[in-house]
């Protein structure tokens, strides 16, 4: 047990010191550029997965949260002229409108359950994008241009490299505070059985509602930063039914509810995406992550990690067998303790 | 810590079905109560109404001098009412001990000497420790580190009991407890009911099992059409003929009618 452990932390230290070296070895500014749609999909999808994962509530529309989190920047940068580092300090604000938006969100959809809730959800998704497109806050369909962040050129995505890296180190953190808490855990009694855990005592709209909250937050931050990096805001891209998908895909690749499978979908997912995009024409790639998705939820419904997980507790049952059994034992003998041990 | 449940002219129906028709019972307190009755009777919809999970149109519900008939189930239950489901509804992705630690415990302050529960994140140690001893009074500690899903039907009825003493409830309401439990958990289950009653727990249980209710029960309640019927201890109610006829009537008529020669013929 102590083993483990140790080689856990050993591997998260690992891990963190790839995270801080990465632009330093990978100067090429499109590696870094995959880097940080990376780790923007590490935040997302963990932040995703601190509500939908935990509370069982599937979200098909926080690209409503990441979308109102990045108009806010561009509007507010351009507004109140702040650009560089100073309009990093928007970061935050972002995710509180993102927040804020959430409130009436969740009041409305939390009062239903399962794909109820989760045609709701996209139907605030195209609330959302119908909106954009037409106020003219935002820009409309012409969208809004941010100001040009004054970095040098050959380090120019190095800031939000950084500051990605730190928000997406900061949410898997607060993933796993949540879920080792009486918060996390009364999230997880609502997934089983929300009528149940009412019963037994737990506030459950409050308890899936600021869930719901944190979450957004979280996202509306990361869409502010995102488009701050990539400096234009279309609805199109702003309000993208894509982004949905790929943050439930991820989630559920690399096992929904726990705290290491949206991180591993992230790492997996985001840059194979990227790449195929290179290779082909586009939309191909499209396919192949439909496809994934179909073989993800018909092969690996629970995802990689507790997939994985149970093979290697099964593995070494049948290794302790093993060595357990002693030589020259008769075949029925062999039987019988094969058959005692499966059953256990 | 001890409480008189008592309902008074329950009435509900279901569309055209009448469920419920102006019952009226009393689950003393400090004792244990059995109610029986036929299918359909109407035994698991009083136990809906009176834990907040249905209205009735009808009827009041009390809790001592307290009127509980309309609060929610979070209410009924804050107030030291507990209930097991007749389908046990346990959390099957929670272990054994995370399904212990989502009842809130310190609703009622819990019992005395039971420090550090209000403040127990994911279970405090207070809140832990407690819900390790419940386990081990019921006899399924052994598993906490287990998932719930993988429980035995008889080992989730004793993780739902366990769970609901957790908040250490006054009333416990248990519907059929023995039902499709093996019979050494049974006499098991009966055991731990027992002690806990001892301890100045009133139960009311809706149980088929009539070894389990007649040699558990203080006071048994029958229920048929929704009313109740006959009231009493476990020998009277054994004999009363209304009893009788509201459970084997028509099935001693029929057996009856087949022994009859056919005279037509």
């Amino acid at each position: 047990m102590t083993a483990q452990r140790t080689l856990r932390a050993a591997g998260l230290v690992v891990l963190l010191a790839v995270v801080a070296v990465f632009p330093l070895v990978f100067t090429n500014p499109t590696a870094t550029l995959f880097a940080i749609d990376t780790l923007i999909f590490v935040i997302v999808a963990s932040a995703w997965n601190m509500f939908s994962g935990f509370s069982g509530y599937l979200s098909l529309g926080h690209a409503v949260f990441y979308g109102t989190g990045a108009y806010f920047m561009a509007v507010a940068a351009n507004d109140w002229h702040m650009n560089g580092s100073a309009a990093f300090e928007l970061l935050p604000l972002a995710g509180l409108v993102a927040a804020l938006i959430a409130v009436p969100v969740g009041l409305i959809a939390l009062r239903v359950r399962r794909h109820t809730f989760v045609v709701i959800t996209i139907a605030f998704f195209f609330i959302a994008q119908l909106a954009a497109s037409n106020l003219s806050v935002t820009g409309g369909s012409s969208g809004l241009i941010l100001p040009s962040p004054p970095f040098a050129s050959a380090t120019f995505n190095n800031p939000f490299y950084y500051l990605a890296a730190v928000l997406a180190v900061l949410t898997v953190a607060l993933a796993w505070l949540v879920r080792r808490s009486r918060y996390g855990l009364q999230l997880r009694a609502i997934r089983d059985d929300e009528d149940r855990a009412a019963g037994l005592g737990v506030r459950t709209m409050p308890v899936k509602l600021s869930a719901l909250v944190l979450s957004a937050f979280i996202t509306g931050m990361a869409g502010a930063l995102w488009v701050y990096f990539i400096g234009t805001a279309y609805p199109m891209f702003v309000f993208d039914p894509l982004f949905d998908l790929a943050v439930v895909l991820m989630a559920f690749f690399g096992g929904l509810g726990t705290i290491a499978g949206p991180v591993l979908g992230a790492l997996v997912l985001e840059p194979a995406q990227q790449w195929l995009t290179l290779q082909t024409t586009g939309y191909e790639s499209e396919i192949l992550f439909g496809a994934l998705f179909l073989v993800i939820i018909l092969f690996l419904p629970r995802g990689v990690l507790p997939t994985a997980a149970e093979y290697l507790t099964k593995g070494r049952a049948v290794l302790a067998r093993r060595r357990e059994r002693p030589p020259g034992q008769s075949p029925s003998e062999l039987a019988e303790s094969r058959g005692g041990s499966s059953r256990s | 810590m001890t409480a008189e449940l008592a309902t008074r002219g329950i009435t509900k129906s279901f569309g055209g079905v009448q469920a419920l028709a102006e019952c009226t019972l009393t689950a003393p307190s400090g004792q244990i109560t059995g109610l029986i009755g036929p299918n359909g009777s109407g035994k698991t919809t009083l136990f809906n109404i009176i834990t907040g999970y249905e209205r009735p149109d009808a009827g009041q519900v009390f809790l001592g001098s307290q009127e509980i008939t309309k609060a929610a189930p979070r209410r009924v239950f804050a107030l030291g009412v507990g209930r097991t489901f007749q389908l046990t509804r346990i959390f099957p992705r929670l272990t054994v001990l995370e399904n212990m630690l989502v009842p809130s415990g310190h609703l009622r302050g819990g019992p005395a000497g039971s420090p550090g529960q209000r403040n127990s994140a994911g279970g405090g140690r207070g809140h832990r420790e407690r819900a390790m001893e419940l386990l081990a009074f019921t006899g399924i500690d052994g598993l906490s580190g287990a998932l719930a899903g993988t429980l035995s039907y008889g080992q989730r009825k004793l993780l739902e009991l366990s769970y609901v003493l957790v908040a250490d409830p006054a009333v416990v309401l248990l519907d059929e407890p023995a039902g499709g439990v093996n019979p050494s958990l049974v006499n098991h289950l009966a055991d731990r009911i027992s002690e806990l009653n001892k301890a100045g727990r009133t139960f009311l249980i809706v149980e088929h099992n009539m070894d389990f209710v007649m040699g558990l029960c203080h006071q048994v309640t029958v229920l048929d059409y929704g009313t109740v019927i006959a009231s009493g201890p476990p020998d009277l109610i054994r004999n009363d003929p209304r009893v009788l006829d509201a459970y084997l009537g028509s099935a001693l008529l029929d057996a009856q009618a087949a022994d009859e020669p056919a005279v037509d013929d």
